[in-house]
């Protein structure tokens, strides 16, 4: 295991520090996507394979970099006003759809004011801090807040405020506009064909508004369904690309092993997957603090990480990922304790009432690492009754509090305002969606915190104001964190620059190309 | 027989509609909420979302009232809208139908003829080496799991020799036409079709092999050979068309399901046929193409068990004497 490590370890370094040569142009990309998404129309679906696929077709205003900074993307430069109430975004002024339309800025407020306010069921939160959006000329967009909003500037990435073509959706049924099969952005690639079932084409966009972008001709998207399959397919040279999960992470050292073959877990940075055991609040075991305490320090997520994720990612140390802005371990750190965990236990009386734990229903690793967990708590004197779902079935037990334990991870899209504030505020607790405070976490002082995290001016405010409650929170244990998922991306060493930003592939390939 | 057929005809429409409805509730017993399933897809979801969704497919409306719209649809050939591939059912599987018949048929053409040779081969030489040997290679093939001989079909032939490819239906970019095209579909096809074929293979061999020696014991096979008949006349005229009954029974009921597809055969070669289709409508509780899919296979199981009894009549004269 541990060769296999610093193997994966170094080629990781490969990755990282490998002297670039100039970009060649032309090439074909193969990739893999999975699942096969339901559509590429990213105004109407948002989920990850939509996005990995569309991310290529359409844009928003900007991109983002490792440290979650802003960069140009249809924005070329944008000014915050000083009371955080205004936001004033220059376009670039020689953008085209591609179907050869200009693009102006009343796309910009077509999309974010009118289309993505009736489809996009995230973005909706963040727009209700908008008071208008306004396009004083062709190249100028501005944004009037009713109050500051502090990850404001965090929302103009491509799956949360993708840019629509007005000209085709105006005045339609957005839902059914026959444009949805063949999606019309301003991106660097542009949609080709997509045999249901089997593969997606993307071809270069020649007329992108960035001079000699992008450097790839083409890149096919392979439906593969079975993880087995997909393995296979790099290896025998049919792919070069296996974006994060798409293999099972017992297969990532053989296939990182292989020749020409590197891998990063950069580009989950963005939306930060912090894995978590929801934790039943209302009743049962999990309702004692104590216990839910006991259960941190039972597990040893240590040996999850480098046993079951190849030694990615990072183990939590609070609900606010490391990457994600306004992060501390200035918090109760549990390191694994069995004796801590078997004390707390006695202290509260726990008699053997068996907990139901629910694997996460999304293959090989996650119904492994249950095991695991299964296996710390039952050596704490913890009686653990796995429950088996599919997703769907997953979907319902949380969604009515059907559980005592279970699995998940959430996106955090880089500030705990938009993805983390959601799991734990009160008025977030209702039946009927397995995305809010399911677990039932009751607490009027983290609910105040929120609340003025999220409208709070300056970044120090509102670390001081975070870091209350990632302190407060760690203390109360409302779910149980396990790791921040590092999902490896592996691909052939000679595509470079494939993970430029935060954002990773989903940012699409602009500035990928295949040395020769 | 044109009595018989229309007969059959309208019990089999009826029967449909009882499938169809019986489907219906089944699926819906199932736990899950499509609504919740597509958002949960989209990484976050409120409310007002998944309101949005259900009132998008209809799934808000009372059960019986879907129902009632969906045996409407049905009547009038419309199998309905699917909800996260956004486009219409009978498109969905009149797309992935191509493959997946080239898939099932060329199997089913393999398993028939090769099991039943194998099988009339096994009883001729009953007791002997060659009958030991194919009676143990069929039994292999029948008890081993059709996804574990996939596997080990795609390390060996695709990964280590490199002489056919792992998956797919056919190159993707490789832009053949004409017959490079079709040879290139051709190599894809070999290993999915043999894996899928070799279970049903083994099933019709021992079938046979069991039937033409049940009929070798009858009087009129002994009144055959009493009558001096050649071994091989006998075989022929006498066991083998008799013993075919079963054959034609089983080769029935395969040919109902070829519509239906293979899941697990689809899967790991990544085959865009409808076996798959039904898989992924399934773990994202897609109503409308698990029911269209259960519909379609429903009535080509129906169509397919009519052709038998029609095939009856034709094999056995007894049957068409009663």
């Amino acid at each position: 295991m541990i060769k296999k490590l610093s193997l994966l370890a170094s080629s990781m370094l490969l990755a990282a520090n490998v002297a670039y040569a100039d970009p060649v142009t032309g090439g074909r990309a193969n990739a893999v996507i999975q699942p096969e998404p339901p559509s590429l129309m990213l105004g109407l679906v948002q989920n990850g394979p939509t996005q990995m696929v569309a991310g290529n077709i359409y844009e928003s205003l900007l991109r983002y970099d490792e440290n979650l900074e802003p960069m140009p993307q249809l924005a070329k430069s944008w000014e915050i006003a000083s009371d955080g109430l205004t936001y004033t975004f220059h376009l670039y002024d020689n953008v085209k759809w591609h179907d050869g339309e200009p693009f102006s800025a009343d796309d910009v407020v077509f999309s974010a004011d009118v289309f993505l306010r009736e489809t996009h069921a995230r973005l909706r939160n963040s727009l209700k801090y908008v008071e208008s959006i306004t396009a004083p000329d062709a190249t100028t967009v501005v944004f009037k807040l009713k109050e500051p909003f502090g990850p404001f500037i965090g929302i103009f990435e491509g799956g949360t405020m993708p840019i629509v073509p007005k000209h085709i959706y105006e005045g339609t049924d957005y839902k059914s506009n026959p444009a949805n099969n063949t999606p019309i952005g301003t991106g660097p690639f542009k949609f080709v064909e997509w045999v249901k079932g089997s593969h997606i084409l993307l071809q270069k966009n020649e007329d992108y508004y960035i001079d000699g972008l992008p450097y790839l001709d083409e890149i096919y998207w392979h439906v593969i369904p079975d993880a087995a399959s997909r393995a296979v397919a790099y290896e025998t040279g049919v792919v070069d690309i296996l974006p994060g999960g798409s293999v099972e992470n017992f297969d990532v050292g053989r296939l990182t092993d292989l020749p020409n073959t590197c891998v990063t877990d950069k580009g989950w940075e963005f939306i930060g997957p912090l894995s978590w055991m929801w934790l039943n609040n209302n009743e049962g075991p999990t309702a004692d603090k104590r216990f839910r305490k006991a259960v941190m320090y039972a597990m040893d997520r240590e040996f999850a990480k480098d046993a079951l994720w190849n030694g990615l990612g990072k183990v939590a140390q609070s609900p606010v990922s490391s990457s994600t802005r306004f992060f501390t371990d200035d918090v109760t750190q549990y390191d694994y304790n069995p004796e801590k965990a078997k004390e707390l236990l006695a202290e509260m009386g726990y008699d053997g009432t068996p907990v139901r734990l629910l694997p996460l229903p999304y293959g090989e690793t996650w119904q492994r690492w249950a095991e695991a967990i299964k296996q710390n708590l039952e050596e704490v004197g913890i009686e653990v009754e796995m429950v088996a779902t599919d997703v769907a079935g997953w979907n319902q037990k949380i969604s009515e509090w059907d559980y005592d334990m279970a699995f998940t991870y959430l996106y955090q899209y880089g500030d705990p305002a938009l993805g983390v504030g959601r799991t734990y505020i009160s008025s977030n607790i209702a039946k009927g969606s397995p995305w809010n405070n399911v677990e039932g976490y009751k607490n009027p002082k983290i609910d105040e915190l929120f609340a003025m995290g999220a409208t709070a001016v300056g970044k120090d405010a509102r670390q001081e104001i975070y870091t209350e409650a990632q302190q407060i929170l760690t203390d109360d244990v409302p779910v149980a964190w396990l790791l921040e998922l590092g999902f490896p991306t592996i691909y052939r060493c000679n595509v470079k620059d494939l993970v430029t930003t935060a954002i990773g592939l989903n940012d699409g390939f602009r500035d990928a190309y295949i040395e020769k | 027989m044109l009595r018989f057929i229309a007969m059959r005809l309208f019990k089999a429409a009826i029967i449909l509609i009882a499938i169809v409805t019986l489907n219906f509730f089944l699926i819906h017993a199932a736990p899950g909420d499509p609504a919740a399933v597509m958002a949960g897809e989209a990484g976050a979801a409120d409310e007002i979302f998944l309101q949005q969704l259900r009132e998008q497919f209809g799934l808000d409306k009372p059960l019986l009232t879907q129902l009632g719209l969906y045996l409407s649809g049905i009547l009038q050939l419309d199998l309905g809208f699917s909800y996260r591939q956004q486009m219409p059912v009978a498109d969905l599987i009149w797309d992935r139908l191509p493959a997946t018949l080239l898939l099932t048929f060329t199997a089913f053409v393999i398993s028939l003829v090769l099991g039943t040779l194998a099988g009339v081969l096994a009883s001729a030489r009953v007791g002997k080496w060659s009958d030991t040997i194919i009676s143990t290679v069929a039994l292999l093939f029948y008890a081993t799991p059709l996804y574990w001989i996939a596997l080990m079909a795609v390390l060996l032939f695709s990964v280590q020799l490199n002489w056919l490819p792992g998956f797919g239906y056919e190159t993707v970019g490789g832009n053949f036409t004409g017959f490079a095209r079709l040879l290139d579909i051709a190599q894809h096809l070999v290993l999915p079709a043999l894996t899928l074929g070799l279970f049903f293979m083994a099933v019709y061999m021992r079938m046979t092999r069991a039937s033409m020696l049940e009929v070798s014991t009858m009087d009129f096979v002994k009144t055959a050979k009493a009558k001096g008949l050649k071994p091989g006349i006998i075989q022929r005229r006498h066991i083998f068309r008799n013993a075919m009954l079963p054959v034609v029974t089983l080769a029935g009921l395969q040919a109902g399901q070829l519509v239906g597809g293979a899941v697990l055969t689809e899967t790991v070669f990544a085959w865009p046929g409808i076996g798959r289709l039904m898989f992924d409508a399934l773990a994202q509780r897609d109503y409308n193409v698990l029911l269209g899919v259960f519909f379609v296979s429903a009535a080509m199981v129906l169509v397919f068990n009519l052709i038998t009894d029609i095939l009856y009549r034709v094999v056995d004269p007894r049957i068409r004497a009663s």
